[in-house]
């Protein structure tokens, strides 16, 4: 194992996967002479030179269009997004080609692809910079979309995103590329997409979260423990396919769910996993599902506001004794 | 370089600003811009056999004969959704197709059939995707604005407007990428010049060299709106300057003036000459002579340019040049015809025959291995 920040790992991710394939590549604004906007592939032009690390002008349209012809091609484009809110102007290249092309063509075309960047709020930047886009995507059918919370598991996620045949969206966290875990040095180490990680096991009830959120969830389960109430915590790590039987496997041993999702509420991640828990684990639960969530109004800038509108630890720990009746 | 004669004017249409629309001849006011028109091919100073000719106008007929039919069974109801008619523009898509290697990846709009049908898609496979029928093209997945044949390098049929610019261009990226030779040939309507996917897509394409053909097909309207209603400058061809592109303004109704520029353009975008890839913005000037889809009571234009530009007709030309030059007799001429009309009549029946999809197959081609869906 060697201790890794996020940025590394995801560095170390795409660095072993181009020296491996030579029709992998990556494209992105200020990804080469810059260093990257926030330096996640840095030195990447001095190891793999200007044909392969590719700058771009401000057109993610055009970039990531341009990535899915190429892809549909055979090669296998890493298009880096400075951040997800900056899709929404590429987002047509992203739903209507990238997710229904091969689907449309009757299984004629691949696109073998990743779509990566930071997503969600990372401060006080205001309603644009704030979105949480994985509610948005999953509901396209076609997209894989895998959102880590560590380093270990950005490494491993993102080297099988790359190896993946089809688009896979990756989110990434600007408040977690300083993020330092250990990362393991096996040889090709891969993480399956679409399994779920136990963090923590509790009987009283489980928590899920994926991305920052799983660290809002740690934190809150520690404080819990020390009032008596132990949490099972589970990383669901990829949003689509959601690896459910994990948490439904949870849910029937301690028949209490929060989930902690900084999408905004209405049709976010939690209001899927909620409705998907009530019908499978009816008669096991023991209270209603809670959640957490962003507020159902856009980021605002002022700190006490966007303090006020992110999910917190003392919301969850709140939604956990509410589950608990406490 | 492909003659840039103004002797021989042809009848302009007399439409304010349309002066690179019609059949005028004009002079281009950017720089580097070719101009394809009047060029005085014959089929031999093009190296094109008798049969070859023969071929490509047997081609165009099936395209036309071919969707005529499509037209009747959408009146009967046989089709379903939209269904976006290529009559009168046939020349384009056979001169591009017969220029250009079989490999080089095409790209195109909704309005796909045509240069689905030139790059060798059987009329079975078109005609029962228009059926909505498993044995289509896509599974009867696509229907008539989703058109594939990957095997024969034609990459779709694309439905948002202005959405497959930067794909197409992607293509050609790959090309240079992988040093295999190729240039993507990227085909939309003049409508799609306004949307932002193309500008993006241009300046890459010029960014990074890519040896591809940015194509506009500017067939005088998008859907109602005519190109002057649209553009500040309806000089469409003016496009390609901004970005440092090459640029070639094409005769669509030609098909030896298509056929000769494409030749040339393609080899000098994959580099052949100078060893520099490179892409090509290219205005082909054409007409449609059917609404925009099936529901258009086309108030938009007036009879007398119809019937203008009816002389014009890019297969009625070919017909007429094949018979001046005795390369086929008129009855040679009409059998083509009756063998097309028969295979047309095939694939209806194709169709027909064709089994509808099984349920099972909607959840199949979503992804590439199994991956679980919500139910």
């Amino acid at each position: 194992m060697a201790e890794l920040q996020f940025r590394e790992a995801l560095r170390a991710a795409m660095t072993e996967e181009m020296e491996r394939d030579e029709n992998v590549y990556l494209i992105g604004e200020e990804v080469a002479e810059y260093d990257g906007a926030y330096k996640v592939s840095q030195g990447m032009l001095d190891q793999f030179g200007p044909k392969r690390i590719i700058d771009t002008p401000i057109s993610e349209s055009g970039f990531a269009g341009l990535s899915i012809g190429a892809a549909m091609m055979g090669l296998r484009p890493i298009v880096e997004f400075m951040t997800w809110n900056f899709t929404f102007v590429a987002f047509d290249q992203i739903v209507s080609n990238a997710a229904k092309v091969r689907y449309m063509s009757g299984g004629q075309a691949s696109i073998p692809i990743v779509f990566r960047g930071g997503n969600g709020a990372a401060g006080q930047l205001g309603a644009t910079h704030s979105n949480s886009v994985e509610a948005l995507y999953s509901n396209v059918p076609g997209l894989k979309i895998i959102a880590p919370s560590n380093p270990d598991d950005a490494k491993g996620l993102l080297k099988s995103a790359i190896r993946d045949d089809n688009p896979v969206l990756f989110l990434e966290s600007e408040l977690m590329f300083g993020l330092r875990g250990e990362v393991s040095e096996a040889e090709d180490y891969t993480i399956p997409i679409g399994e779920a990680r136990v963090a923590r096991e509790g009987d009283d009830v489980t928590i899920v979260a994926h991305s920052k959120s799983y660290w809002l969830a740690m934190e809150a389960a520690d404080e819990l423990a020390k009032q008596g109430v132990e949490a099972t915590v589970i990383d669901p790590r990829t949003i689509r396919p959601y690896p459910i039987d994990a948490v439904i496997e949870s849910v029937k041993t301690t028949n209490r769910l929060v989930i902690v999702d900084e999408s905004q509420p209405f049709g976010g991640i939690a209001s899927e996993v909620g409705f998907q828990i009530q019908r499978e684990c009816f008669d096991y639960l023991d209270a209603p599902v809670e959640r957490v969530t962003a507020e159902d109004v856009p980021a605002p800038y002022a700190k006490n506001l966007i303090e006020a509108w992110m999910p917190s630890v003392d919301e969850t720990i709140a939604a956990v004794k509410k589950t608990l009746y406490m | 370089m492909a003659g840039t004669s103004t002797k021989k004017k042809a009848p302009a249409r007399k439409r304010a600003g349309s002066k690179a629309n019609g059949t005028a001849a004009f002079t281009p006011d950017v720089p580097d811009v070719q101009i394809f028109r009047q060029s005085g091919h014959t089929h031999e100073s093009l190296g094109l056999s008798p049969e070859t000719v023969l071929d490509m106008y047997r081609n165009m007929l099936l395209q036309r004969r071919f969707e005529e039919r499509a037209a009747q069974m959408y009146g009967r109801q046989k089709i379903a959704g939209f269904l976006h008619l290529y009559i009168g523009q046939e020349a384009v898509s056979t001169g591009a197709v017969w220029a250009i290697r079989d490999t080089d990846p095409i790209i195109t709009a909704y309005r796909d059939h045509g240069l689905a049908l030139a790059r060798g898609m059987g009329a079975n496979e078109g005609m029962a995707e228009l059926f909505g029928k498993i044995d289509g093209c896509s599974r009867g997945k696509g229907g008539s604005m989703h058109f594939f044949d990957v095997e024969k390098h034609f990459y779709g049929g694309h439905g948002i407007v202005g959405g497959q610019i930067p794909v197409g261009v992607g293509m050609g990226f790959a090309s240079k990428y992988k040093e295999d030779g190729g240039c993507s040939l990227t085909f939309f309507g003049d409508g799609a010049i306004n949307q932002g996917a193309f500008h993006e897509a241009a300046n890459l394409a010029a960014l990074y060299d890519v040896p591809a053909l940015i194509i506009v097909e500017n067939n005088a309207y998008a859907m109602g709106t005519s190109v002057e209603r649209s553009r500040g400058d309806a000089q469409l061809y003016k496009q390609g300057y901004p970005y440092g592109m090459k640029t070639a303004v094409i005769d669509g109704m030609d098909l030896f003036e298509v056929y000769g520029a494409f030749k040339q353009i393609a080899d000098d975008a994959r580099g052949e000459a100078d060893g520099q890839t490179k892409p090509y913005f290219v205005e082909v000037q054409t007409y449609r002579y059917r609404g925009h889809s099936m529901s258009d009571p086309q108030k938009y234009r007036t009879k007398e340019e119809m019937e203008a530009k009816k002389n014009e007709d890019p297969i009625v030309r070919t017909r007429l040049y094949v018979l001046e030059n005795d390369l086929a007799t008129d009855e040679q001429l009409d059998q083509i015809d009756e063998d097309v009309k028969a295979e047309v009549m095939a694939s209806v029946e194709f169709a027909e025959q064709s089994p509808l999809p099984d349920i099972s197959t909607m959840y199949e081609d979503v992804f590439v291995g199994d991956v679980p869906r919500v139910q």
